[in-house]
């Protein structure tokens, strides 16, 4: 196996890492920019999503069975997100230190709960049949390398996860209402948007992505009651990079925390690599603390 | 239409209105004067439901609407054109206008936008696809006025509309906002500066003081320099 073939095969993981920390991220930077809320929970509608799909797999067998995982796994962790949002989080506006705590809070119960219903140990979710294999690569220059299908499938998930909800928020009456409410929402009210129902349906869209990343996850690593603490952590890291609130930055660095992480471990181990990543992000912060790309808002400004 | 009674509202521990009397007729046409800092603006803000009233009454339409969010209140048929414009700068024109008829199902489609708009503010027929932000000072006002339109309100409320622009377009939006009283008959609440304007469009006048109404009147009988002890620094 040649030296090319080792590096793309890891750049192949970086990207395929970089997908899911975009799925996880999108909700976080929303709710972020919209809202001004930061939701320590988001980690867990994560989790959430990997149980649905483990829940999922197990009573429907047979080659839909994974395709009707995402989808339940998107709807449950949106369902949960929408009655956080409904019960916690709308009480609290304008208090970000309580809204950090509260949702903290909610994040400690949702990992006990999982952890008294399926226990501490890890579930795993079986790839379905079509997705269990890889692409071989046996001639040339990349003789050598293998792509799993499941890898393969999960960025494509969020290739067009991503573009769905760029498409939602460009073209539709309520992705409108969002980008209004986004930049000034006192005037979107004023003009007849129930900015109540966007928060609703934003956080829940949110939530509901980061359940699908779990559904995903599920296929590359055992689903535990910690799973989701593990990712949003880089989930965030990942928002700061992108600037705050901008959807193509969220992207971009998504990426590239996934590409470095990925590229780094190729030569030492996992936690040294977490050192250099976060010394690079908080250097990175020093020049552009805004993040890759920044878009003006109000809420940003009064932040 | 709209009636406040006894209207008061605070920031923090400072009173900024105190018990505030005022109404708008159906179709009719309010001047609200005063200098800077009297509380005009909080006025406004508290009618449209961006500022809670901390006592008294709103009513709008025979509703009491004193508790009402300001999307509610948007519905019924207020519209607000804000100090400063409070265009989507981000956002298309086009985007913008049809943001009006935020509270109906119209702004699913094209056709959310009335054509009277565009007789009104001919301006605005040609810049559809630009984005807010780059309009000039006097297209931005037009645009404000015209997204208060599209939901085809039944009492405008405007906040220094001319503040800021040049006199050409302080014209044709003078002009406009009388075709709206006249063609359109929409009633309308007006906070400005610019007193010539304000005395000729109002059937009535309201100047504040410190929180109060302090006097009341109507322009046809009185005097602009009746009230220019009130207004002038």
């Amino acid at each position: 196996m040649g030296h090319l073939a080792v590096l793309t095969g890891q750049l192949f993981n970086g990207i395929s890492v970089g997908s899911i920390l975009l799925l996880t991220a999108l909700g976080l930077a929303l709710s972020f920019g919209l809202m001004n809320v930061i939701n320590m929970a988001h980690g867990e509608m994560l989790m959430v999503g990997g149980y649905v799909a483990y829940l999922t797999c197990r009573f429907v067998h047979g080659p839909a069975g994974f395709l009707l995982a995402l989808l339940f796994s998107f709807l449950g962790a949106a369902v949960l997100g929408g009655v956080l949002e409904v019960t916690v989080i709308r009480w609290l506006y304008g208090r970000p230190l309580d809204t950090l705590l509260a949702t903290w809070g909610v994040s400690l119960i949702l990992q006990q709960g999982a952890r008294s219903l399926f226990g501490a140990i890890g579930v795993d979710v079986v790839a379905p049949h079509w997705l269990s294999g890889s692409v071989a690569i046996n001639h040339g220059v990349l003789a050598g390398l293998t792509l799993p299908y499941v890898r393969i499938f999960i960025i494509l998930l969020t290739i067009v996860t991503f573009a769905l909800l760029l498409l939602f928020i460009a073209r539709t009456r309520w992705g409108l209402f969002l980008r209004a409410v986004h930049q000034d929402r006192e005037m979107a009210q004023a003009l007849g948007v129930n900015t109540k129902w966007v928060d609703l349906l934003v956080f829940a869209a949110g939530t509901g992505v980061a359940g699908l990343a779990g559904a995903a996850l599920a296929l590359i690593a055992p689903v535990t009651p910690t799973v989701g603490q593990s990712y949003v952590v880089y989930a965030f890291l990942v928002v700061i990079v992108g600037g705050l609130g901008s959807l193509l930055g969220t992207a971009l660095a998504a990426l590239l925390v996934g590409l470095f992480s990925s590229t780094v471990q190729m030569f030492t181990g996992v936690s040294l690599s977490d050192v250099f990543l976060l010394v690079l992000v908080i250097v990175f912060i020093q020049f552009r603390p805004r993040g890759i790309i920044f878009q003006r808002s109000r809420v940003m400004k009064e932040a | 239409m709209l009636s406040l009674s006894g209207v008061s509202a605070a920031y923090g521990k400072s009173q900024v209105l105190r018990g505030i009397d005022l109404s708008v007729g159906p179709g009719e046409s309010v001047s609200l004067l005063g200098r800077n800092g009297v509380g005009k603006t909080t006025l406004l803000r508290t009618i449209v439901g961006h500022h809670a009233a901390a006592s008294g009454s709103i009513a709008f339409l025979g509703d009491d609407v004193t508790a009402q969010p300001a999307y509610k209140r948007a519905r019924r048929g207020i519209g607000y054109v804000p100090q400063g414009r409070g265009i989507f700068s981000h956002l298309t024109v086009d985007e913008n206008l049809r943001l009006g008829a935020a509270g109906s199902p119209r702004s699913r489609t094209a056709e959310a936008i009335p054509s009277y708009i565009f007789e009104l503010f001919p301006v605005l027929q040609r810049v559809g696809q630009r984005k807010g932000g780059v309009l000039s000072g006097g297209e931005q006002q037009q645009l404000a006025i015209a997204r208060a339109m599209v939901a085809q309100p039944k009492l405008l409320i405007l906040d220094e509309p001319t503040e800021g622009i040049q006199p050409s377009i302080v014209q044709q939006i003078e002009e406009s906002l009388r075709e709206i009283r006249t063609r359109l008959k929409v009633a309308i609440l007006l906070v400005e500066q610019y007193l010539d304007f304000a005395w000729s469009i109002a059937d009535r006048f309201y100047v504040m003081r410190r929180g109060q109404i302090v006097l009341e009147g109507n322009p046809r009988e009185s005097d602009p320099s009746s009230v220019h002890h009130l207004l002038s620094v």
